[in-house]
């Protein structure tokens, strides 16, 4: 309202005596310093200093005063005002505290009290264990590839360089879809992901697949006819044995930390050639337990390097299946089991605690692994 | 393959001192998994002696047991009574005497204590109380010139370390002494003896030129491709009774075979020593030549095993003139076997193709070590070394005489394998230099000639598995050491992250344990009576599966169509560990048949990428297998506790979970009332996106609760999550947030009972016009105030302007809109 005063009174008002204004004053100081709580003190705040109250309504009257009289009554009722103004917020400190020593403290509850009312929920591990792995190739500029549980035996096996009469056919004890001459298997590996990688990508492929597989064997402590691999593909020019064994350091670093390396010994796949068992630099003791009998490791058997999964160049005759040169491409490949890994990593005993679906495994997991 | 330390150290001059796990661990090194490294005879101690029988008094005890009392001699003024169980010794024999302060295998201490009525002065010691093997065969007998009173574990050899070898497919060769004992010798770079180089008997002369036979018996070679090289040996006038020496006997427990005859266990020795397989018939039981073929349809043939074989045309035979002999490579016939009497012996090593042997170990489900060995391919040179050796041992042994010799080769083509001398330093990523490379190949085997920049290489005939550049290049890199490979990590070009789908999987497993479910990943196998329990229809769609032609289990050949059955399982494998609140969920592959049923896939070759015509058809095979979600629930969904009742989970969880998932995704899904199995008919909502119906939730059918035996009121969900990913991810476009005040408006309206909220709020959001920010049922009421059939649903409306106050009379008018389109649509009437 930055209106001139335009209600102008014209009707002379009778000055506040000095006393008067001090009586109001006083009655406030009174009933500022009788307040007990905070509600008493709103309701005192509002009676003598609220737009209503006595030395309000004064003060509004003392532009009507005659002009020699306005100095005087202004001074005296602001001294007045400020004097209740200062009163009022030194008592509101006082209750403040006092409610925030009594009052708050009577309403103590028992935080302790469980409150478990609405049920938590989990991922499986195996699942997040999955994810935890392609994010660490995912951050290196990796994809991750998928593809059918239910597979073509030509992407199994055939493009894989294990012909029908392969002796490593029979290693890997394979479900059949319908009969063995069906040509549909369930996926043994999770390798035909490479392949239909490799028929419908172009080169540099570097990707990731996760994914569940089945073989033939019976549930116990160590083995589960249903499991999860992760395979890693490389396909670009000047691929090298060094490529692999520098990806390999990377992600045991990356999944066990930071100075455990890794390790690769000769074997046999047909579809890698050279080929190698990847073994891990044991996380836990580091290698010290070996030869220390008095401190074993449990983790590593004592034997400093865990048995982790098979890697290799890829063989070229794999290139060739689908269609890439391999005059000018050449690649690495690795795999994983996820179940072999969760159980060292977090010391599972028993692979049937993640094949059973008992809540009472997979909730200390969380959602993030 | 379990090659005992003292055979190894027979054909390769390893350091003297070299403990066994140090060899081992050098052969690790080479590429060869040794499994484990196993010591025998180390824990026997004290006094074990070699002692002579003088004399047995056997009698039967009061237990009913056969026993000895035995007189024997160990080299003392007097000789010692033994009391012994077993009765495979004689007056004569040499046996191992244990005297009392000795320990034998395991800790067993030996004193002198009374059994039988007699006092029993030490023990005469069976194979495995020398801990030298597992069997129960009896007494060891030792050779008639072991030395009484020497001390036998030291002087017989009864000492030794095992190391057992996984041999990969590719390393047929090391299915042999003589294989593992080369790599040793280029492991250590020492000399290596060839055990195929030891001389045969100098009466026999070896055939020239291919299929030139002679006596005493022809072979034939009718199948080129299953057979290439065939040779028979004829010893005659051997003695069937006569022992294997100790040496052979025990070399061939360490490496696991038990020991049988004299000719059986040369076989058995030189297979071990060579990697030969070999094969001893009786040869007074053929008649006629010995020709190798193929089957004819329905021929029959009893193999050693005792079991009657119905041969198929496919099946690589060994016959004479009565009919199949032998299954080639694989197993020996019943009829024609060397027996306890048989003096006179046909020896047949031959090299059969690697496929021809497989697919017919395969197929009669035999496996040997025969037909391991012929699969991973043996070499072709030595048939005509084994059997010549075969032969001079039985002659060595068992005093016969080697009467003739013939052999059927059809030769092989040579392998050249031409590299650039660098090949392998640019596999592996390391400068090894053409000279290292050169060296190494040729410790391989492999003859290598220099051309210009380029090696010719030719391997040798016991590694059929070297065929490729590759292949050589990992010879060289595994004989410098894996270990001598840096570490380089690649540069990957910039990848594109996650996609779209992928990220969406996860926020739904995230959002459902957000939302209190534990995930569980079952096996896809189900019972063929699973939709029968579950009350389904029996033309529901579900029921059509696919079947896997070896399940793990008869009871549950089929693949699941839907996540439910196993979900079901899991809750109640909960349930019954004591957790009584489920809530559970799984995410996973569906396998839905093609709907022209199942197809088979072209055979593709591997020589070149197939066409994209030949790619479509190999996938057209494969069935659809969408990703399914699922979710059940049971028991409290809120627990009871100090602050009041709990609340049982209800068909609304289960819808809610789905939305929830829905929300998630920023996909809008729409519900309706359907009734399909296994929920209760009443209680079973549609979940549908974009008119399509993808998946159902609600309360199980009570029926289904009883047979499943889970909770009452058990509520389940499960929707196609591929449908719904598919429309997920679409980008949100954010709308302009009014500042104006909100009007809120509540109406109460009268329905009949059959209509659906649904359709009511659809109603009040079309009638509202666009003042309407929001729509929320708050009650729904059916009682005494509301007529029979009819109920009560409760909606707060929100109104508000996105540029003005509005005022009453605005918000009033748009409620009444909203309310006339409930009455148009549904016959709301507004409850008095």
């Amino acid at each position: 309202m930055s209106a001139p005063n335009s209600n102008y009174d014209p009707v002379e008002v009778t000055a506040l005596h000095a006393d008067e204004v001090e009586q109001f004053r006083d009655a406030a100081l009174e009933a500022i310093s009788a307040a007990t709580d905070l509600d008493q003190l709103r309701v005192v705040r509002t009676a003598h200093a609220g737009d209503r109250s006595p030395l309000a309504l004064a003060n509004r009257e003392i532009g009507a005063l005659p002009p020699q009289a306005k100095a005087e009554a202004g001074r005296r009722v602001g001294q007045a005002r400020a004097a209740i103004t200062a009163a009022l917020q030194q008592r509101e400190v006082e209750l403040l505290a006092e409610r925030d020593a009594r009052i708050l403290v009577d309403e103590t509850v028992d935080v302790t009290l469980p409150w478990d009312r609405l049920p938590r929920g989990a991922r499986h591990p195996l699942t997040t264990l999955q994810e935890r792995i392609a994010d660490v190739f995912v951050a290196m500029g990796y994809e991750v590839a998928e593809g059918p549980e239910v597979e073509a035996e030509w992407l199994n096996f055939d493009a894989l360089n294990l012909d029908p009469d392969h002796p490593a056919r029979t290693m890997q004890d394979t479900f059949w879809v319908e009969s063995p001459e069906s040509g549909v298997v369930l996926r043994t590996q999770t390798s035909p992901v490479q392949i239909r990688a490799m028929l419908t990508r172009e080169p540099p492929i570097y990707i990731v697949c996760p994914g569940r597989t089945f073989r033939t064997d019976d549930l116990d402590a160590t083995h589960t006819p249903v499991f999860h691999q992760v395979e890693g593909l490389v396909v670009d020019e000047g691929i090298t044995m060094a490529h692999l064994k520098g990806t390999l350091d990377a992600f045991v670093g990356a999944m066990f930390g930071a100075g455990i390396t890794s390790r690769i010994r000769p074997a046999y796949f047909p579809f890698t050639e050279p080929s190698a068992e990847v073994d891990l630099q044991c996380f836990v003791c580091g290698g010290a337990s070996v030869g220390d009998p008095d401190n074993p490791c449990r983790t590593c058997n004592s034997e400093g390097w865990i048995e982790w999964g098979g890697c290799g160049v890829v063989n070229p005759r794999v290139l060739v299946a689908c269609g890439i040169d391999p005059d000018r491409y050449s690649g690495f490949a690795f795999g994983i089991g996820i179940e072999r890994t969760l159980m060292f990593r977090h010391d599972v005993r028993d692979m049937r605690d993640m094949v059973e679906g008992d809540v009472r495994f997979t909730l200390p997991f969380g959602t993030e692994i | 393959m379990r090659v005992p330390l003292s055979w190894l150290r027979e054909y390769v001059d390893l350091p003297a001192d070299e403990s066994a796990r140090a060899v081992g661990d050098a052969l690790v090194r080479a590429g060869l998994e040794v499994e484990t490294v196993e010591s025998f005879g180390r824990d026997v101690e004290g006094p074990v002696l070699v002692g002579h029988v003088l004399a047995i008094d056997e009698f039967e005890a009061s237990n009913g047991k056969t026993i000895r009392y035995c007189q024997v001699d160990v080299d003392e003024p007097q000789p010692r009574g033994i009391v012994c169980g077993a009765t495979n010794f004689e007056v004569g024999d040499k046996v191992v005497v244990s005297l009392p302060g000795a320990t034998l295998a395991g800790g067993f201490a030996i004193t002198a204590r009374k059994t039988y009525g007699h006092v029993s002065d030490g023990m005469i010691c069976s194979v495995r109380e020398l801990g030298i093997g597992n069997e129960h065969s009896g007494i060891l007998v030792l050779d008639a010139d072991a030395p009484v009173g020497a001390a036998a574990m030291e002087n017989l050899g009864l000492r030794d370390d095992v190391l057992d070898i996984a041999v990969t497919p590719d390393r047929g060769y090391c299915f042999s002494v003589r294989g593992i004992a080369r790599e040793a010798a280029t492991a250590y770079d020492v000399a290596f003896h060839d055990p195929a180089d030891v001389g045969r008997p100098a009466e026999v002369g070896r055939p020239a030129g291919a299929g030139n036979l002679v006596t005493p018996r022809p072979a034939r070679l009718d199948d080129p491709t299953g057979c290439d090289r065939f040779v028979l040996c004829a010893v005659e006038g051997f003695d069937p009774n006569v022992r294997s020496p100790l040496s052979m006997r025990l070399r061939l427990m360490l490496a696991g075979m038990r020991p049988v005859s004299l000719a059986v266990d040369i076989t058995n020795y030189l297979m071990l020593e060579l990697g030969q397989p070999l094969h001893a018939y009786d040869a007074d039981k053929l008649a006629g030549d010995v020709v190798v073929r193929r089957a004819a349809p329905g021929e029959r043939f009893e193999t050693l095993d005792h079991v009657v074989r119905t041969l198929e045309p496919a099946d690589l035979l060994i016959t004479d003139a009565s009919g199949p002999i032998g299954l080639a490579g694989t197993m020996g016939g019943l009829l024609t076997e060397i027996d306890e009497s048989s003096s006179n012996a046909l020896i047949e090593a031959a090299h059969f193709g690697p496929v021809a042997v497989a697919r017919m170990s395969r197929r009669h489900k035999l496996a040997s070590e025969a037909s391991r060995r012929f699969e991973r391919g043996v070499d072709p040179e030595l048939p005509p070394r084994a059997a010549a050796r075969a032969a001079e041992l039985l002659c060595e042994f068992g005093g016969g005489k080697v009467t003739g010799m013939s052999e059927a080769d059809l030769g092989r083509a040579p392998v050249t394998i031409t590299i650039a001398a660098d090949h392998p330093d640019r596999v592996a990523g390391a400068s090894y230099g053409r000279a290292v490379v050169v060296e190494r190949l040729r410790q391989t085997g492999c003859s290598v000639s220099e051309d210009g920049g380029r090696l010719v290489v030719v391997p040798p005939s016991w590694r059929p598995d070297l065929t490729d550049p590759n292949d050589l290049a990992e010879e060289v890199i595994r004989l410098e050491g894996y270990d001598t490979v840096p570490s380089v990590l690649p540069r990957a070009p910039i990848g594109r992250g996650l996609t779209e789908s992928q990220r969406s999987r996860r926020l739904v497993g995230r959002t459902l344990a957000g939302a209190g479910y534990v995930e569980v990943l079952n096996y896809p196998f189900v019972a063929p009576s699973v939709w029968d329990v579950l009350g389904a229809e029996p033309d529901d769609v579900r029921r059509h599966e696919l079947r896997l032609a070896n399940p793990m289990s008869e009871e549950e050949p089929l693949l699941r169509t839907s996540l439910l059955p196993g979900l079901f399982g899991a809750a109640r494998r909960n349930l019954s560990r004591g957790t009584a609140e489920i809530a559970l969920y799984e995410i996973g592959s569906v396998y839905l048949p093609t709907a022209g049923g199942h197809l088979t896939p072209p055979r593709l070759g591997v020589d070149r990428r197939p066409t994209n015509d030949e790619l479509d058809q190999l996938l057209r095979a494969l069935p659809d297998q969408p990703l399914h979600l699922a979710v059940v629930l049971a028991g409290e969904r809120e627990r009871p506790g100090w602050w009041g009742n709990g609340r049982a989970a209800q068909w609304s969880d289960a819808v809610d979970a789905i939305r929830v998932v829905a929300t998630a995704l920023r996909v809008e899904v729409s519900v309706a009332h359907a009734s399909v199995a296994p929920w209760h008919p009443g209680r079973c909502a549609a979940i549908s996106l974009g008119g399509t119906v993808i998946g159902h939730a609600g309360e199980l059918h009570p029926r289904v609760v009883t047979e499943l035996e889970l909770p009452d009121r058990s509520c389940a969900a499960e929707i196609d999550l591929s449908a719904l990913l598919d429309h997920a991810g679409g980008q949100v476009q954010a709308a302009p947030l009014s500042l104006f005040p909100v009007a809120t408006q509540d109406v109460a309206l009268v329905v009949s009972a059959d209509v659906p909220a649904a359709d009511v709020e659809a109603a009040l959001r079309a009638g509202a016009g666009e003042l309407l920010e929001s729509v929320r049922l708050f009650d729904v009421y059916t009682g005494d105030q509301i007529e029979a059939g009819r109920r009560s649903l409760a909606y707060a409306l929100r109104f508000r302007a996105p540029d003005r106050t509005l005022t009453a009379d605005e918000a009033t008018a748009a409620r009444e809109a909203a309310v006339a389109e409930a009455a148009r649509r549904v016959g709301a009437v507004l409850r008095a």
